[in-house]
């Protein structure tokens, strides 16, 4: 049985990942799976310097979702380099690290940073709802998504997948135009904004007021997304957004996605990304699929 | 010990006043590996309500593998838990965080408790072997204070002035002239920062049990910060983890 599947000329082991801010570097997690029964490891946002985030609180629980806003705090690209990347070098994993900024020059520096690192891919925020600067500034507009693609593209050693927001009208739209930018690949969706109020205290539940929503809330809209985008473009989709079960990630698959990225569905069960990958192959054997190919985008 | 997520059984729920419950849990090597002022995370059995609410160790059972937990009903996923009966099963994580240092035996600790903080200084009064003077805060109704007699003199103080000092904490620690070599701490922030600044103003060490809006209750989600003194190592900024770095912190480490 083959699980394996290829974006942008990497092979990964089977088409289960993390999604980005959900597992850190993967070590705390690391204590609960073995990462290298996974595809890939997706790393929180780094930046080039620190950034601090968000004041708290930063998340809210909502019915079949949450919210956040951390705002994406992060200790920047040196402690990265030194600590992150060389903790997840121990496993047989692919290294896939999301980058954040709030300048093409700061997503640039970073990019270029990572160029000598054993990294496989990268992942460029350009759709994070919680940040003032950069993040999703740079994702809501097909002219500033083929922009920011070229210009990370330009200095990218590892192929680059963009990593797209809902928070648009037409996400193919932006898609098309990450591809025309020389995109590897597209990921989607990062969180739709949301808001929730606490009628005890009579303000946000967020200090951040907005945040970004996840969970299998959204799963419906993200599957819907991701199936209108890979039959828009031709780069590999990877999909993802409130993935909590086997049968979800094999609704993505089956729209189209190449890989999933499992995100919140780890703060409710610790094991998820592997008990997917397991149920994938159990799903596989069941009924009697030899290459997990065969099911990327068998629905249309 | 490997933290883990398990299905574990309830031994018994007791109310304990309005809102409040005391469960014991059959968690076998958790509650043998857990100290005190570790927590751990419960799950609800609502597939709508994802996160785990994180709740304090109030005491160890270490020969019979339980712990128990005090909590108060604050939303839905907790009036779930306080529903569950002896027999039901309850999905739990654990053990988590950094608790309470030990104290040596010739000194004297000054345990205080506010509100729902009460619960995990029970646990940390049994544990330690020093000399223990507890201070136990309520709004009005006053549970759980029989339980920390055993362990030391216990002073009370309610807002409204019903049993015991008139007054906050403080207000005891003050009106019964306490003093003692390390204060350790838990319960709302208001109370924590008089606590951080009395201990201060007293040249005396002290340790806060800290809690903010978790999601992931290991340190990866980046949601229950606190701010630090000084740049902390794992952030390389001044924010620290509640769930995982804490809940227990220095005082003079946090900036409340």
């Amino acid at each position: 049985m083959n699980t394996a599947v290829t974006i942008a000329g990497v092979e990964l082991k089977n088409p289960v990942m993390t999604a980005s801010g959900t597992f850190g570097s993967g070590q705390e997690y690391g204590e609960f799976v073995d990462l290298s029964l996974l595809g890939a490891v997706v790393t929180k946002g780094v930046s080039n310097v620190p950034w601090p985030g968000n004041p708290t609180p930063r998340i809210a629980e909502t019915y079949g979702g949450m919210l956040n806003a951390i705002g994406l705090q992060n200790p920047g690209i040196d402690v990265f380099v030194k600590r992150d990347i060389p903790y997840l070098k121990q496993f047989d994993t692919k290294i896939i690290v999301n980058v954040c900024g709030k300048t093409a020059e700061d997503y640039i520096e970073v990019v270029e940073r990572l160029g000598d690192e054993p990294v496989d891919l990268l992942e460029i925020n350009i759709s994070c709802p919680n940040v003032k600067e950069g993040g999703i500034a740079f994702g809501q507009n097909p002219k500033a998504v083929e922009a920011i693609t070229r210009d990370v593209k330009g200095h990218a050693k590892q192929p680059v997948i963009m990593k797209l927001s809902p928070n648009v009208t037409d996400i193919t739209e932006m898609a098309r135009a990450a591809q025309e930018g020389g995109a590897d690949a597209v990921s989607l969706i990062n969180t739709l904004t949301g808001m929730k109020i606490d009628v005890n205290k009579r303000t946000f539940a967020l200090a951040n007021q907005t945040g970004g929503l996840s969970g299998p809330a959204i799963k419906p809209v993200a599957v819907r997304m991701v199936y209108q985008t890979a039959q828009a473009v031709k780069v590999p989709v990877i999909g993802m957004g409130g993935i909590m079960t086997t049968e979800d990630a094999l609704e993505f698959i089956l729209a189209g996605a190449a890989a999933v990225s499992v995100g919140t569905a780890n703060f409710h069960n610790p094991y998820a990304t592997a008990d997917i990958a397991k149920g994938i192959q159990e799903y596989m054997a069941a009924h009697k699929i030899e290459d997990i190919r065969e099911l990327i985008g068998a629905v249309k | 010990m490997a933290k883990e997520k398990k299905t574990a059984l309830v031994k018994s729920q007791e109310r304990l006043g309005d809102n409040v419950f005391s469960m014991w849990i059959q968690a076998g090597d958790m509650a043998q590996e857990a100290g005190p002022g570790q927590f751990i995370s419960v799950y609800s059995k609502d597939g709508a309500r994802l996160l785990p609410r994180p709740i304090s160790i109030c005491q160890l059972n270490r020969d019979s593998g339980e712990l128990r937990i005090v909590y108060r009903v604050a939303g839905e996923g907790t009036r779930e838990f306080s529903r569950y009966q002896a027999g039901d099963e309850v999905e739990i994580l654990g053990p988590l965080g950094n608790g309470f240092p030990q104290v040596s035996p010739e000194k004297t600790a000054l345990l205080v408790g506010g509100g729902i903080g009460i619960p995990p200084m029970l646990e940390l009064a049994g544990s330690l072997s020093c000399t223990k003077l507890i201070v136990l805060g309520y709004r009005d109704q006053v549970f759980m204070a029989g339980e920390f007699e055993p362990y030391g003199k216990v002073y009370i103080a309610t807002e409204d002035g019903s049993v015991g000092t008139k007054g906050n904490v403080l207000d005891a620690v003050r009106e019964q002239g306490l003093t003692a070599d390390v204060i350790m701490a838990c319960g709302p922030v208001p109370m924590l920062r008089g606590v951080k600044s009395h201990a201060h103003a007293q040249g005396i060490e002290c340790y806060l049990s800290l809690e903010e809006k978790m999601a992931c209750g290991v340190g990866a989600c980046l949601a229950c910060v606190c701010s630090t003194k000084d740049v902390d190592s794992h952030s390389n900024v001044r924010n620290a983890r509640i769930c995982k770095d804490g809940p227990v912190f220095r005082a003079k480490e946090v900036e409340l």
